[in-house]
């Protein structure tokens, strides 16, 4: 992988969500080789920042800057196909992503013993498992992540901290959206609840009319 | 965006892919007509053209829903939306794998079906090539129905009323063209204008589906 030439930067960011303004005055860098913990209570708005950063949706306000196709972005869903085996399910990744090789990622999140079984036929935290190398085979610096351990056990959330640690040492950077201790103790911590949006008397942002209508 | 075309056919052949849907209603629509209509050869050679051609527009119709809505539902949406490939690449692999797994599969059968409607002979060169020719166009407007419709549960009514109205140049030429064909006259008007509709389609609305895309996504 080669190594960011620049920082994830945020400038005076605002996001909403279904028409109503969730969060702003955002401001913050992810430098390469560190990771970034969002907090915040359910509701407060982790995903939406995480898929206006990736792209799918734009700002309400703000900028975004980062380096071009460096993002990987991790939702809820795995984006896993039920009747692809894991090895295909990997590798259709890996070809999409231009990379080819899911060794790496099959080792990394402990897979080699379940490569030729059905995603259908997968238990919840495998597939989560599954899901998180297919960050892996991206080859991009720096991760988006939305509560990547859900489902996880105590030994799978262990694998994955040691997964981000070699990505962070490799130059890439994380950002996480999280409930629980990932025991990643170097890792910053940016609380949201003090950038939760203003009603729009206070002085916040109306949020885009038609939006609510989409 | 070739390993995108390749899962998605892989996805279709695979058990609960659909691959037979749209082959099987046709098949049925097909053998169920001459027994509605009764056995009498000169109706059945008269109405042949139009029932072959609303049959596969209908067998197409039938599985427009599923180019998008499976991915959506599980997420690979989003990350392809992320992924490198520009998202009118993916709208277009998908057409093309909804193409091979419908219309193609519909061209190579439809002589087969013809026979039991009783097509003139010098119809069946003409039936085979209006299929090959129309039914991309289908695909290619299905994938922009589909892609309007893709975050709505429960969407596949919305989309079959969007997509008629679009159909409807593609059938009345489809249908004209193997008429015509079948009677020995001219046939160059139809062939023209369908291999027009076809062309149009899949040079402009690629760009239309991704866009819609990106408005369902947010």
């Amino acid at each position: 992988m080669t190594p960011p030439a620049a920082a994830l930067a945020v400038t005076d960011l605002a996001v909403s969500r279904g028409g109503l303004p969730v969060l702003e005055r955002l401001r913050f860098t992810l430098h390469p080789g560190r990771a970034l913990i969002l907090r915040g209570p359910n509701g407060s708005g982790k995903t939406t920042l995480l898929r206006t950063l990736a792209g799918l949706q734009p700002p309400l306000a703000g900028f975004i800057t980062a380096p071009p196709e460096t993002i990987a972005y991790a939702s809820h869903a795995d984006g896993l196909k039920a009747t692809l085996t894991v090895a295909e399910n990997l590798a259709f990744w890996a070809q999409i992503f231009g990379t080819g090789d899911i060794g790496a990622a099959v080792d990394g999140m402990n897979l080699r013993g379940l490569l030729d079984r059905q995603a259908q036929n997968l238990s919840a935290g495998q597939k989560r498992r599954l899901g998180l190398a297919r960050l892996l085979v991206t080859g991009r610096p720096f991760w988006l992540l939305d509560e990547p351990t859900i489902s996880l056990d105590v030994a799978s959330v262990a694998l994955f901290a040691e997964v981000v640690r070699s990505h962070l040492a490799a130059g890439g950077a994380v950002l996480i959206a999280t409930h629980i201790d990932l025991g990643l103790p170097e890792a910053e911590v940016l609380d949201l609840a003090p950038h939760r949006a203003r009603a729009p008397a206070a002085g916040g942002l109306m949020g885009a009319f038609d939006e609510a209508f989409l | 965006m070739i390993a995108l075309f390749l899962r998605d056919l892989r996805l279709a052949i695979r058990a609960g892919g659909g691959f037979g849907l749209g082959l099987g209603f046709f098949l049925i629509v097909v053998v169920l007509v001459p027994l509605g209509v009764g056995p009498e050869g000169r109706t059945l050679s008269l109405i042949a053209p139009g029932i072959l051609w609303v049959a596969a527009l209908l067998a197409c119709l039938l599985s427009l829903d599923r180019i998008f809505a499976l991915d959506h539902e599980d997420g690979s949406l989003d990350l392809l939306a992320t992924a490198p490939i520009p998202l009118e690449g993916v709208v277009t692999m998908k057409a093309l794998a909804h193409w091979v797994t419908t219309g193609l599969p519909l061209t190579l059968a439809s002589p087969v079906l013809a026979l039991l409607m009783n097509l003139p002979g010098p119809g069946y060169p003409w039936l085979m090539l209006s299929l090959a020719l129309g039914t991309p166009a289908l695909s290619v407007i299905g994938t922009f129905g589909a892609a309007l419709t893709v975050g709505l549960k429960r969407g596949g009514l919305l989309l079959s009323l969007l997509v008629l109205p679009l159909y409807v140049p593609t059938l009345i030429f489809g249908a004209e063209l193997v008429k015509r064909g079948a009677a020995g006259q001219a046939v160059a008007t139809p062939f023209l204008l369908l291999a027009g509709i076809t062309a149009g389609a899949a040079a402009l609305l690629p760009f239309a589906s991704a866009a819609a895309l990106r408005v369902n996504l947010r």
